[in-house]
């Protein structure tokens, strides 16, 4: 390889947000050189694990606005109306735009597209592929990806840096995994497309990629990283481990059922019971716990999800990944037993701050996906808004940068080198560095922190303590000692990479919270339990001066929907 | 005294390009599959060893290995204590980078020979609307399409073995899901594609691939239809090549 690989389009991860966009550019432009830099192969990143579908409001009966105000209503009045407005204009395109490049939607009968019943959507307006609604999509999306020849992948390959000068990005350095060689890169545009940071947290659905990398790369390179209070909670989580279990089981008639065989939502949301909103039934879930009408187990207590009532035929063919997890991994058949549920991390609804055209503050560098905060999911997100989420701004950033790289002259490199040398250096210090800390030590004290000081309830105390913590842990990080110094995929390296990143961004979610001294959406403060419109219908906003944290507000964009009591 | 599991793991070295089975003992737990088990051997006894993993329910395809001596994805295999202890080594017929990991770029980009994609420019289908397809059309691409390119049929294939540029079973099977695929237009071209010298025919149906797919895709059953098409599909060019 050439010492700098120029692009004009680098796309940092190569989920469905980076493959959208990666699409998109191409089709603006075929001549643009496009490099997609992932740390996995594409097809691993975890939209893979997406199962429920993705909204949109397609059918006669539904609306546009309908669907804006049942996200909004989610959002607990903190989404950006305008973000949201047009995200459910374009919906519908995108569904359609995915099923001709072959993503096999379910099918009604007559062969019209089906839809299913989601928590907080007032109609059914969840479209679906069985439920493995994520995985079909990446496989679609990647393979779609090998139609464009001007669409390179860098697989297996970890973004340490995105550099910058005065005028904006300059290009990526990153390390080849299997080499341990770090090369950089040019570009005129780089759209970060990491996912979440889901991983800061012991017991989360999230697979063990999800490590915030790009938001950290982003908040380092000089972009805001916003509302990173908010994390959701997915109501139902397989209790021994963590897997995810659909909502689409309770969209399809599933039920939560205490230790007593009730069906407890009727004491907290009689109307939508199981179609409430993911905040809302993982607290209630945790209420019941709480109150000792949860089951005991030596991995945690949990209620069951049941099923049985469904019969075996549904299950098979609208929930044939619910049945084989439940099979698999709990030995249980779903169409027999009732599920061990609980909640788990899921979701970060914060993220890299961008403005509708995906733009971060830094010119050049774009932001799409679970990365990015627009809001549309303000303080807590509607379950199936997500992977459309990922499909509209995906798009929107990768036509957005194709247009602007076409106005540009390419830059010179001298800087870049000086950047690859730091890095270099940097990368060596780590693995020659010597000292009492080790990687998973350090990574395990900071899920169960995050685990228990900036879980689903919080409060000052609990949030002061975790930050300390974190604070401790971001020193001790400082005296690691790696026992893998070899160059050639060494995932302890990448591991402690990752690890940085993800202190960093567990200090920015405690320092939010800690901000907010309110209760809206997922964030529940029990020392302030009431949501307070007057102090806090605002984004909070996280930027790097002088390598501190300073924390400041920004107004939410409301453009019809005044914001009102939320009840279900 | 906790009832201990004993798992041995090729370690390979990519320095030294030596190769050794290390045996690491930790203590039981019910459920636990082989890798809860590596990942417990990472944390607490050696931060050197070195896999790939991600989602732990068996969709993301990354943690393939030879468990046993089968290929195998560890998130979907539980440690069964009572057959004594366990081997997990990496996928076969792969270069080995390090330890668990082997180098799948090569293999991947057979994908490509499958041209998985559709064009319908031809149909002038507008956004506004779906293409409708119906429910028993969905079902000829339901088992073809839930392929999660883990590459353990690779590892199973003797003929991936012996001729590393085959197509391989995955792609093959890959191809077949948009051949069937009602919304598929550029059947011709594919065909062209896998009738290539590495393409279908250097499948002999031994069937392993079929056998190891966590997924139950049946690549072997794919390409026996493949090879059925290409004989079509080459008489019909040639018959036309000798018409002009």
């Amino acid at each position: 390889m050439e010492e700098i690989t120029q692009h004009d389009l680098l796309i940092i991860g190569g989920g469905a947000a980076g493959l959208r966009a990666a699409i998109a550019a191409a089709e603006v432009n075929p001549d643009l050189k496009i490099g997609i830099v992932s740390k996995v192969y594409p097809t691993r990143s975890h939209t893979v694990s997406a199962e429920g579908g993705l909204a949109a409001a397609i059918k006669d009966y539904d609306s546009l606005d309908q669907h804006a105000y049942d996200t909004i209503k989610g959002s607990d009045f903190l989404a950006d109306q305008d973000a949201v407005e047009y995200f459910v204009q374009h919906a519908k395109e995108e569904i359609m735009q995915m099923e001709h490049w072959g993503c096999p939607w379910s099918r009604e009968k007559d062969g019209t597209l089906a839809v299913r019943a989601f928590g907080g959507m007032s109609v059914k307006r969840t479209i679906f592929a069985a439920d493995k609604t994520g995985f079909y999509m990446i496989h679609t999306l990647f393979e779609r990806t090998l139609k464009h020849e001007n669409i390179k992948r860098y697989d297996e390959w970890y973004a340490t840096k995105i550099t910058t000068d005065q005028h904006g990005v300059t290009g990526v350095i990153a390390m080849q995994m299997k080499t341990g060689k770090l090369h950089a890169f040019s570009a005129k545009a780089i759209i970060v497309c990491t996912g979440g940071a889901g991983r800061m947290y012991r017991f989360t659905t999230n697979g063990g990629i999800k490590t915030g990398d790009g938001m950290y790369l982003a908040y380092v390179a000089g972009a805001s990283l916003k509302d990173m209070e908010f994390i959701q909670f997915h109501p139902t989580a397989l209790a021994r481990n963590g897997v995810l279990i659909t909502e689409a089981a309770r969209g399809e008639g599933g039920y939560l059922i205490n230790k007593d065989g009730e069906r407890f939502l009727k004491n907290y949301l009689p109307e939508k019971m199981e179609l409430g909103p993911r905040d809302m039934i993982s607290r209630a879930i945790m209420s019941e716990i709480r109150a000792g009408r949860g089951f005991k187990s030596p991995y945690g207590n949990y209620i069951h999800l049941d099923l049985r009532h469904l019969g075996d035929q549904l299950i098979k063919e609208k929930l044939p990944l619910v049945r084989e997890i439940a099979m698999e991994f709990a030995g249980i058949d779903p169409a027999k037993e009732p599920i061990p549920v609980t909640p788990a991390q899921h979701y970060t609804m914060g993220g890299i701050d961008v403005n509708l055209d995906m733009e971060t503050s830094v010119p050049g560098l774009y932001a799409a996906g679970e990365t990015n905060c627009i809001s549309i999911n303000g303080a807590n997100r509607l379950g199936s808004n997500s992977l459309t989420d990922c499909l509209v701004f995906g798009k929107v950033a990768g036509e957005k940068a194709a247009q602007e790289i076409s106005k540009k002259t390419s830059k010179t490199t001298a800087q870049m080198k000086t950047a690859l040398e730091d890095e270099e250096k940097n990368i060596a210090r780590l693995l020659e560095q010597k000292g009492s800390e080790s990687v998973p030590a350090i990574r395990m004290t900071m899920e169960e922190t995050m685990d228990q000081n900036a879980g689903i309830y919080r409060d000052q105390k609990a949030l002061e303590d975790g930050l300390n913590t974190l604070l401790e842990l971001q020193q001790k990080l400082q005296h690691v000692q790696l026992k893998d110094k070899s160059k050639i995929f060494n995932t302890e390296l990448i591991n402690c990479l990752e690890l940085k990143s993800m202190l960093t961004l567990g200090e920015a979610t405690i320092r939010c919270a800690m901000a907010r001294k309110e209760s809206r959406g997922s964030h529940t403060r029990s020392d302030f339990p009431d949501r307070d419109d007057k102090n806090f219908m605002i984004h909070h906003v996280v930027t790097k001066k002088d390598n501190a944290m300073s924390l400041t507000n920004a107004p939410v964009t409301i453009t019809r929907w005044q914001p009102e009591v939320r009840k279900y | 005294m906790a009832k201990k599991v004993s798992l041995k793991i090729r370690r390979y070295n990519p320095e030294t390009q030596k190769s050794h089975l290390e045996e690491f003992e930790i203590p039981e737990k019910k459920g636990m599959t082989v890798l809860d088990a590596v990942n417990h051997i990472k944390d607490t006894q050696d931060s050197t060893l070195a896999h790939r993993w991600s989602c732990r329910m068996g969709i993301c395809g990354s943690c393939g290995t030879i468990i046993n001596g089968k290929p195998a994805l560890m998130c979907q295999t539980f440690c069964e204590t009572d057959k004594g202890s366990i081997t997990v080594e990496p996928l076969r017929n792969f270069p080995v980078i390090k330890d668990l990991i082997v180098d799948t770029d090569n293999a991947m980009e057979h994908f490509r020979t499958a041209m998985p994609y559709t064009d319908i420019i031809n149909r002038h289908a507008s956004l506004d609307k779906e293409m409708i397809q119906t429910p028993e059309q969905r079902k000829k691409i339901e088992q073809s399409s839930q392929c999660i390119k883990c590459m353990l049929c690779y590892s199973a294939c003797p003929v991936v073995g012996h001729n590393p540029n085959f197509i391989g079973p995955a792609a093959a099977a890959l191809a077949y899901r948009y051949l069937e695929d009602s919304h598929d237009e550029i059947p011709n071209e594919r065909m062209d594609s896998l009738t290539q010298k590495n393409g279908v025919w250097q499948c002999s149906f031994i069937g392993e691939c079929s056998v190891v797919c966590p997924k139950k895709v049946d690549p072997a059953i794919a390409l026996q239809r493949l090879k059925t098409m290409g004989v079509l599909h080459v008489t019909k060019a040639l018959l036309t090549k000798r018409k002009k």
